[in-house]
């Protein structure tokens, strides 16, 4: 069924993008609360996409990581402060010029990169995404970075607690 | 269409019957349901009958707010851990050293900001 | 009457994954109504009470003998409790914000539901086998959809915008999320000696009868996910998040009739997941007692869904029995087994199970 696939696969991309214009400028709602709830839509929907192309064990990360656990941070943070609804902001011209230099600038990359891409030789030449191939690249080919990011996990503990626990013994 | 690819369509569909489900109760509650009066006193936050005091939401303390950040990154050690558990057997066989080596190195690291965070008391709740 | 089926695979897979779907809900349904008033008349026994005995429709009570029988055990009590549930009004307070109070309760209950998806609950039947969704990621996709179910309490507990939901609902995020990595853990040193994550095989490495259960060889990380599993679900002696006396009813306060519900069914039907979860990765999953290979007949199929409910109900009555013989954790204690007892203990069976298929490895070269 290559047509259905096809099919999830542009309204999962059409979902997406939907989804993300929400999460940043959402016209019926102001509500940080609302912006996170479409960023988790935002999440999910990516996780469908990663699923179309097989690579299930991110699709469940994707799910687990992002959705679960990020988003529920940015949650507790949003409802601790008990944030106001934000005001609408004047749209400065400097703000105006750098985001469309940023934006300019990504798409060029894009563009870049997607025109230097080989295209995939047949459709049914999966890259396998399954748990255990994955890991056994990340544990042999990918070791030493793997290892440096249990570091980068270190520093970001320690600076929470110490962003965190102002009485400090 | 692979055949993994395939399994994920039942959870399509099990998706579209809970929510299905759960929206339509809610939307059939509202039609059968009993519509009452909405009386002042029913109207207001419940709090054993007192009259509410300030603003719903209080503020918290930065414990839970710690929790969740704690819990982010731990989560993410956790992930990690699935991709070595599911072939460390198979590791054994080629490679042994490697195989525990890797994932003891990097808990250790790990396990060292947990001390840390115990020693800074950031699991204590009872102070 | 299915011979079409037979020339178009697409439509046969879809059908009987309507159908099991179909009967896995139906199942699931019935079985959150049902331990509702196992629940009640468990408490009962416990507490030297009779539980419900009164309800019955006037037409049954016509049977004689029988009628009264069923009366007494309580049996159409689940019914009436939800018909009431329909019928009562829906009251939406003025204070709350009205999108996410009506979305919270959806919200808890489609992840509760969403997670019985990848469960085995029997092996075969003719030639289809006995899971929704037989997915490789097994495990990680439960762990997902669970850690999704935390929006549906966050967002109850801030959307009633009152003191007592607000306060539980904090709770229960923060003990959720605390029991989800010791839960993770612990699942990790069962996944090293399967070395796989898909749910069918971890039943399949358990074939061969009562001593091949993974609850044997990890005792530990059993006891660990057990205890977690009740935090998870929010039941005594972790029942913080709506400990009646100081929280009233904790996120749900606010809520009535369906959408009070709606979390009712949601705390059931997780229940009622980790049940399963729990039967699965440790107890066999629906292998009987002396081990069995997947089905061949119509009748071995039926006898091992049986098996697997069987298991089921036994860590239904589990949970339910606890909850009346223990009292609640204070939260400072709950936090510490969670963050400072589970969590160094899942890394020393992590550890202990490396180094001992490290040996056994060693020894069998």
């Amino acid at each position: 069924m290559p047509e259905f696939t096809d099919l999830l696969f542009y309204g999962l991309a059409a979902l997406t993008l939907g989804f993300g214009f929400l999460t940043v400028a959402n016209p019926f709602s102001r509500n940080p609360v609302t912006n996170a709830m479409f960023l988790v839509l935002t999440i999910i929907s990516m996780a469908g996409l990663f699923v179309l192309l097989h690579a299930f064990f991110l699709a469940a990360i994707q799910v687990l990581v992002y959705a679960g656990a990020v988003m529920v941070l940015f949650l507790f943070v949003i409802m601790l402060l008990d944030l106001p609804e934000e005001n609408r902001r004047q749209i400065k011209t400097l703000t105006l010029g750098l985001g469309t230099i940023a934006v300019a600038a990504i798409a060029g990359i894009f563009i870049k990169a997607i025109s230097h891409a080989a295209p995939l030789a047949a459709s049914d030449r999966w890259l396998d995404g399954e748990t255990k191939p994955l890991g056994k690249i990340l544990f042999e080919t990918y070791l030493l970075p793997f290892e440096i990011l249990s570091l980068l996990l270190l520093v970001a503990m320690v600076g929470v607690i110490l962003l965190s626990k102002k009485d400090l013994k | 269409m692979g055949t993994q690819l395939s399994q994920y369509f039942p959870v399509l569909m099990l998706f579209g019957v809970a929510a299905g489900f759960a929206f339509g109760t809610l939307a059939f509650s509202v039609i059968a349901g009993k519509v009452g009066r909405r009386t002042r006193t029913k109207d207001i936050p419940y709090e054993c009958g007192m009259l509410p005091e300030g603003p719903g939401s209080a503020r918290m303390s930065v414990k839970f707010f710690l929790v969740a950040l704690l819990f982010v990154l731990f989560d993410i050690e956790v992930v990690f851990m699935y991709p070595w558990a599911v072939n460390y057997r198979d590791m054994l066989k080629t490679n042994a050293p490697l195989a525990l080596g890797g994932m003891v190195s990097f808990l250790g690291i790990l396990f060292v900001g947990y001390v840390y965070a115990l020693k800074k008391r950031a699991f204590d709740w009872r102070s | 009457m299915f011979d079409w089926l037979n020339y178009n695979p697409t439509a046969a897979f879809v059908v009987f994954s309507a159908l099991k779907i179909g009967i896995a809900f139906g199942v699931v349904m019935t079985m959150v109504a049902y331990a509702v008033l196992v629940e009640r008349k468990v408490s009962a026994f416990i507490q030297d009470r009779v539980g419900p005995n009164r309800t019955a429709p006037p037409l049954a009570l016509k049977i004689p003998f029988v009628g009264r029988f069923l009366q007494g055990l309580g049996i159409f009590q689940p019914m009436a409790d939800g018909l009431k549930f329909i019928l009562k009004e829906d009251f939406t307070p003025s204070y709350v914000r009205t999108i996410y109070f009506w979305l919270a309760p959806a919200i808890a209950v489609i992840p509760a539901l969403l997670t019985i998806a990848v469960i085995p609950f029997g092996s075969m039947l003719g030639s289809e086998k006995m899971v929704i969704a037989d997915l490789n990621v097994g495990i990680l996709y439960t762990f997902g959809i669970v850690s999704l179910g935390v929006y549906g309490i966050v967002l109850a507990g801030w959307s009633s915008n009152s003191k007592y939901p607000f306060l539980g609902g904090i709770r229960s995020t923060s003990q959720m999320i605390s029991y989800e990595i010791a839960m993770g853990m612990s699942v990790i040193a069962v996944f090293m000696m399967v070395g796989d994550l898909n749910l069918s095989r971890i039943v399949e490495y358990q074939s061969g009868g009562l001593h091949h259960w993974l609850v044997w060889r990890q005792p530990l990380a059993f006891v660990i996910f057990l205890v977690s599993a009740f935090a998870e679900t929010n039941r005594l002696p972790f029942d913080l998040p709506e400990s009646e006396s100081e929280l009233v009813g904790g996120y749900h306060t606010e809520y009535s009739s369906m959408k009070f519900a709606l979390f009712f069914l949601g705390e059931y039907a997780n229940m009622i997941a980790s049940s399963a979860m729990m039967v699965t990765l440790f107890f066999g999953g629906w292998q009987p007692l002396w081990g069995a290979a997947p089905a061949g007949s119509v009748f071995a199929g039926l006898t091992h869904i049986l098996w697997f409910l069987a298991k089921l109900v036994a860590f239904m009555v589990l949970f339910i029995w606890v909850r009346w013989m223990l009292p609640r954790f204070r939260y400072d204690q709950l936090m510490d087994l969670g963050w400072r007892r589970f969590i160094p203990l899942a890394l020393a069976n992590i550890l202990a199970t490396a180094i001992g298929l490290g040996l056994y490895s060693l020894a069998s070269n």
